[in-house]
């Protein structure tokens, strides 16, 4: 029999398990049901065990890894170092993670620990034969490619929102997994942990973003963004111009060198579309526009262009929008 | 202080022009080659570091894995303010993997002296965001990523990361491997002078075999994965255009959502 397939089981800033765990989680068991092998999850954390619970409605069998240390230390490295002792001990066809910031980390360290090929940002998964193939988005959504490993091993990066999550029938079981080695990996210490105002959401796994360009005019501008992006249950975001000019933070930047999002509904408002934002947005589900001018780039790519001011259509959509839920 | 610059030549995003061969590789011949956008903020980065120590020695050296059509990208990198550049070319490297890359990069690391080795948290052609932790781990170098400030100091770095709702302080011991971001600030355009002395800066050209490294082991055979399509993605619908009067647009617009059932 391969391997399992494991999952990290990411946590949020607030120690709960993040959402994009649900999700790889949901994609390893349909890896491991193919392949003929065991889908385990694994949680790393001071107390693992709320974390382990929520992971198990999605995994059958999920390892609870408490690790004192962690707070001290940066939690991808403990966790990608659990993740690798764990696999050398019982085996390994694939580990899968998510690919925002953690993910990533937890990645790159297990993959290099335990020399395995990679797969990144996954925007949908299949199968051929008894391995998975994985969907990525070239150039921000230029081209399409289907890859493949060609050992029948390998690490998965999965992209938030790519994969429905859908929990189990029956939760799964929670073990205990401490592990006595000492972590071996060169020591960074977490000083401090700050979290921005009203960030309680992360851009990368919003259903919904509410963004704003040049057009917005100022900082003022995104108050109704916030509103707007309140009431439809999402959160803001913005363009390189719109940072640039220090309207609201770099965390919120969508494009190359920002986040790349895919959302089910994308409103740009006073957003022209340059090929360097197009780049972090373009595979949203839908893309609703608000724009002066009718020739702007994103007139190319946008499900709806509404012509016309962003300040007075926002307003007006954001009525709308109260009228209906009221 | 000695910095090293992961910097990666990939097709100028601007260009509009990347794309894919068939076969899933970068198609070198579409777009001229730039330093990968988050590698020029790695660059700026060091270069404010220097500048902000001078009464200090420094020496920025920038590493690049890449065909030769990467050559003039590093050339700009030079004319930035980087001392010196080595540069691994080998056709045998044609179709590797990431851990090829890795390999590659950990080899160069293991030759040079240094007390910090930046890098771009992603780059825009690969976007895996996974080199910078894995080359960190093979070396045995302190791993601090997605930074939005570096500020060193007797032997220590002390870097703000940025988190999906903040960010965390981290500190470790140099020499230490940082992935960079935009945060750390816009990179500078070469001057004049830049571009003058960068014309006798040294790019030092190693193949596999000065690194030690068996071809047979990198490339396309050995690589783990394959890529077994490429393809344009689906045609978007034709955009609906509206172009009424704010509310009736506004109508129209929940009319698009709910009917789509977004709300």
């Amino acid at each position: 029999m391969a391997g399992p397939v494991w999952v990290h089981g990411e946590l949020g800033p607030d120690g709960t398990l993040a959402r994009i765990a649900t999700e790889t989680a949901t994609a390893a068991r349909d890896i491991a049901d193919r392949a003929g092998t065991e889908a385990i999850g694994i949680v790393v954390a001071a107390d693992p065990s709320g974390a382990a619970e929520e992971l198990a409605r999605f995994l059958p069998r999920v390892l609870a890894v408490t690790e004192p240390v962690s707070g001290a230390r940066t939690a991808a490295a403990v966790a990608a170092e659990r993740i690798a002792a764990l696999a050398r001990r019982d085996g390994i066809g694939y580990l899968v993670t998510g690919a925002g910031p953690e993910g990533r980390d937890v990645a790159g360290i297990a993959g290099a620990l335990l020399d395995l090929p990679l797969l990144a940002n996954a925007i949908a998964l299949g199968s051929r034969g008894d391995g998975p193939t994985v969907d990525e988005s070239a150039f921000g959504g230029k081209q399409l490619t289907t890859s493949s490993f060609t050992k029948s091993k390998g690490v998965i990066t999965v992209r938030p929102n790519a994969v429905d999550a859908v929990p189990l029938d029956i939760p799964g079981r929670v073990e205990p997994a401490d592990l006595d080695e000492p972590l071996a990996l060169p020591v960074v210490t977490v000083v401090d942990r700050v979290s921005a105002e009203a960030a309680a959401q992360s851009i990368e796994e919003a259903r919904v973003i509410v963004a704003g360009g040049r057009g917005v005019g100022g900082p003022d501008g995104f108050e109704l963004l916030r509103e707007l992006a309140d009431a439809l249950g999402g959160v803001v975001g913005a363009t390189r111009a719109a940072v640039d000019a220090g309207w609201i933070p770099y965390a919120v930047q969508i494009g190359q060198t920002g986040k790349i999002v895919k959302p089910q509904l994308y409103l740009a408002m006073g957003i022209s579309g340059a090929i360097q934002h197009k780049v972090g947005m373009q595979t949203a589900g839908a893309i609703v526009a608000v724009n002066r001018d009718p020739d702007a780039p994103i007139a190319e790519f946008a499900d709806v262009l509404v012509v016309g001011d962003q300040a007075a259509v926002g307003r007006a959509l954001l009525a709308a929008l109260r009228d209906r839920s009221a | 202080m000695r910095i090293v610059v992961l910097s990666k030549p990939v097709p100028d995003p601007a260009s509009g022009q990347e794309r894919l061969t068939p076969d899933g590789r970068v198609d070198r011949g579409a777009a001229p080659a730039v330093i990968n956008g988050n590698d020029e903020y790695a660059l700026e980065a060091a270069l404010k570091l220097a500048e902000a120590r001078p009464d200090e020695e420094h020496e920025i050296t920038l590493v690049a894995m890449s065909p030769e059509s990467g050559r003039d990208a590093i050339r700009k990198g030079l004319a930035m303010g980087a001392h010196r550049a080595v540069m691994v070319i080998d056709p045998a490297l044609g179709g590797s993997d990431w851990l090829a890359t890795v390999r590659v990069l950990e080899a160069v690391l293991r030759t040079l002296e240094y007390d910090l080795v930046l890098a771009g948290a992603d780059t825009s052609d690969g976007v895996a965001g996974v080199v910078g932790a894995a080359v960190a781990t093979r070396v045995g170098l302190p791993y601090l990523s997605y930074a939005a400030t570096i500020e060193p100091s007797d032997g220590r770095v002390r870097v703000n990361r940025l988190t999906a709702t903040g960010h965390e302080v981290l500190e470790a011991p140099t020499p230490a491997l940082i992935t960079c971001t935009q945060a750390l600030g816009a990179p500078r355009y070469p001057s004049l002078k830049g571009i003058m002395a960068a014309r006798s800066k040294e790019i030092e050209v190693r193949s596999l075999a000065d690194l030690g490294i068996d071809p047979a082991t990198v490339g396309a055979e050995a690589a783990g994965t394959t890529v077994d399509e490429v393809r344009p993605p689906a045609e978007r619908g034709a955009t609906r255009v509206i172009r009424d009067e704010p509310e009736e647009a506004a109508r129209q617009v929940v009319a698009f959502l709910a009917e789509r059932r977004l709300i």
